[in-house]
């Protein structure tokens, strides 16, 4: 019974899982190396804020709505914090502390007013259940798929879609963003692009993880990836690799121990942090001892005399 | 509910006390976590108080508030001390380090929580509580808790005045006076976890990060001073933990976390506007006034060209308000002999003269 009851759950929670990991490293890439982490705690927090909005307004709670909602939202956070930081009474890092948590408490009163109507909780909205996302299916070629892991696939295409055919640009404006605008390729307006789909993937991946752990499979794959590679197009596949490692022993290892199951896989992608900070090949702790110590040891040569 | 009634209230009595701890506590210690541009960081700690939490109850299988705070004390400390650990020694920058702290210490809160929850201990309840705070739950055991935490971190400041103030403003140079900068910049940081400590109870780990930054945001408005800074900052987190608990009281049902941020935001909001010196609305009122002055200097400037040599006569002169003003303050006078201008009517007085030629003495002055 019980081993049954595994094979039919595990592989949705797994895929789920590693598309999370996958669409949100794919944006956080990009927030990484531009030194903008810290708006992905920003902004999955205050998406809480947007889904209560649309909420409101047009009574869904997930589907392409909510999605278009949590973008918007995403970008309203961006451009508050934007709007006092330019005020230059406060500094960008401060802006980021007095916007998000604002949003975040008028989405928790709005929850606290309406709560008897809504289906979506504080807690849910932390935490999500990515164990019950098999519950929720719906039919594609007589198959039942979980309603999950479609949203997180769409996403996953939109978030590369972007990527793919903005590659060149994006990668100037990432690495030289003064270059970037002399050549016309705007990237502040590719960067709102880039936040609003990193939005709209914290919505779809809500109801799996909840808005805490999206920020562990948006930075910390990628942060792991920068770690171990110098190619941009690297960080994107192993941060991938990474994902559904993470997804698939954080599984198994919350399964065995009865624990959050979203809560183990984000643990699992802060070991492979660990590991790459660790034994990365290059700039790895451990390497650059080893280096260090082989450079100590080999002789210098003498300068030949003359 | 009667103010009287409200004010003997035992539970609101507690929950105003412990946000004003909270405020006198996070406005100070937020003050210095701004200045050093490490804002965010009060967010990774508090969120990282969490695993401690869970830690210290499944150590002692109670919610003993005692384990609780050397709980999460530690484990704040070490996701500070991993964040920097993960900037200085790779090539992470901040942001990314705080973001990875930040979520991973979470996630492991989660797992233990979960597993908290899974072993089915009776006394567990209530630990998902300090994810939002659970400020009516406040005993007044916790109280003299929370109070003897503020108490010590306020005099320990005290004391270390002078060396938190040169770390916060130049550690460089703190450093070549021989100050132990590393160890007091540590110190400034485990305080911001204290601080944390004491609001777990009253607004959660959640929203704890703007308790560090808003009060403190507000008062950088006020003051140019750091003692200044901090007595506004400590006022403000009062002020806002009291009435964010005194509305979430009156309201019934409203979470009193969220409402003392949004009370803290709001003032934050008005003093960016309002503070004198650096408000928004003292820049665009400066901004009117000069513009106005200018536009008045200019207008003396053509009516005196113009007496001087009629063919430079303006084919518009200012605006009839500005016209108004002027008249006011006995520059201009209505006279027949004006009939020229246009608008017609208008000739400088011989206090309009001699201000004339200074203006006309500045802007040429200027030209050349």
């Amino acid at each position: 019974m019980m081993a049954e009851l595994l094979t039919t759950t595990a592989l949705p929670i797994i895929l789920v899982g590693a598309m999370v990991g996958i669409a949100s490293s794919a944006v956080g890439t990009f927030l990484v190396l531009r030194g903008n982490s810290m708006l992905s705690d920003a902004i999955s927090h205050s998406i809480v804020f947007g889904i209560v909005i649309v909420w409101l307004l047009t009574k869904q709670q997930s589907g392409p709505i909510q999605l278009v909602g949590a973008a918007l939202t995403g970008l309203l956070t961006v451009l508050l914090t934007e709007a006092l930081a330019s005020t230059k009474r406060v500094k960008q890092d401060t802006a980021i502390g007095l916007v998000f948590p604002a949003l975040f408490s008028i989405g928790v009163l709005l929850l606290n007013i309406y709560a008897h109507d809504v289906h979506i909780d504080t807690h849910t909205v932390l935490l999500g259940e990515i164990g019950f996302v098999w519950l929720d299916t719906i039919d594609i070629f007589g198959l039942p798929i979980p309603q999950a892991l479609v949203s997180m696939s769409v996403m996953t295409l939109l978030n590369y879609a972007f990527i793919g055919l903005f590659y060149k640009e994006l990668k100037l404006a990432t690495f030289d963003p003064a270059l970037a605008k002399t050549f016309g390729f705007m990237p502040s307006i590719l960067f709102y692009v880039l936040l609003m789909l990193t939005s709209s993937t914290a919505v779809a991946a809500f109801d799996a993880v909840g808005a805490v752990l999206f920020i562990a499979f948006a930075i910390v794959p990628a942060s792991a990836a920068y770690l171990l590679t110098d190619r941009l197009w690297m960080m994107f596949i192993i941060g991938a690799l990474i994902s559904i490692a993470s997804s698939i022993s954080g599984y198994y290892l919350a399964v065995h121990f009865n624990v959050s199951i979203g809560g183990m896989m984000a643990v699992m992608t802060g070991v492979f942090l660990i590991l790459a900070f660790l034994g990365g090949p290059r700039y790895g702790i451990i390497t650059q001892r080893i280096k260090r110590r082989r450079a100590s040891q080999t002789p210098v040569e003498p300068p030949p005399l003359s | 509910m009667a103010w009287l009634e409200l004010l003997s209230d035992y539970t609101f009595q507690n929950v105003v006390i412990g946000a004003s701890l909270l405020g006198l506590i996070s406005g100070p210690l937020g003050c210095f976590a701004v200045l050093r541009r490490q804002s965010l960081l009060g967010d990774a700690i508090s969120h990282a108080a969490l695993p401690g939490i869970c830690l210290s109850f499944i150590i002692t299988g109670s919610r003993d508030i005692g384990g609780i705070i050397i709980g999460s004390l530690i484990t704040g400390s070490a996701a500070a001390l991993t964040m920097l650990m993960l900037t200085r020694l790779s090539r992470l920058k901040t942001d990314a380090g705080l973001g990875a702290c930040l979520s991973i210490f979470f996630a492991v809160g989660i797992v233990l929580l979960t597993y908290i929850q899974g072993t089915n201990n009776a006394s567990q309840g209530g630990l998902e509580a300090f994810l939002f705070g659970q400020a009516a739950a406040t005993l007044r055991s916790d109280l003299w808790v929370m109070g003897s935490i503020t108490l010590i971190t306020l005099l320990l400041l005290a004391a270390f005045w002078k060396q938190a103030k040169l770390v916060t403003f130049d550690a460089e140079y703190a450093r070549t006076l021989g100050m132990p900068t590393t160890v007091i910049e540590a110190s400034l940081t485990a305080m911001v976890a204290l601080a944390v400590v004491v609001g777990l109870q009253m607004v959660g780990v959640i929203l704890m990060a703007a308790m560090i930054v808003a009060p403190a945001a507000a008062a950088r408005q006020w003051s140019r001073h750091l003692g200044g800074m901090l007595a506004i900052a400590a006022g403000v987190g009062i002020v806002s933990g009291v009435s964010g608990a005194t509305i979430s009281t009156l309201s019934r049902g409203l979470a009193t976390g969220p409402l003392i941020v949004l009370t803290a935001t709001t003032i934050v909001l008005i003093s960016l506007a309002l503070a004198p010196g650096r408000g928004l609305l003292w820049g665009v009122i400066k901004h009117y006034r000069q513009k106005s002055a200018l536009q008045q200097q200019q207008l003396l400037y053509t009516l005196y060209k113009h007496a001087a040599d009629p063919s430079r006569a303006p084919s518009t002169l200012g605006s009839p308000r500005m016209l108004n003003k002027l008249k006011q303050q006995g520059y201009l006078t209505h006279s027949p002999r004006g009939a020229s201008l246009s608008p017609p009517g208008w000739e400088l007085t011989a206090q309009g003269q001699a201000e004339a030629k200074k203006v006309v003495a500045t802007f040429e002055g200027l030209s050349s």
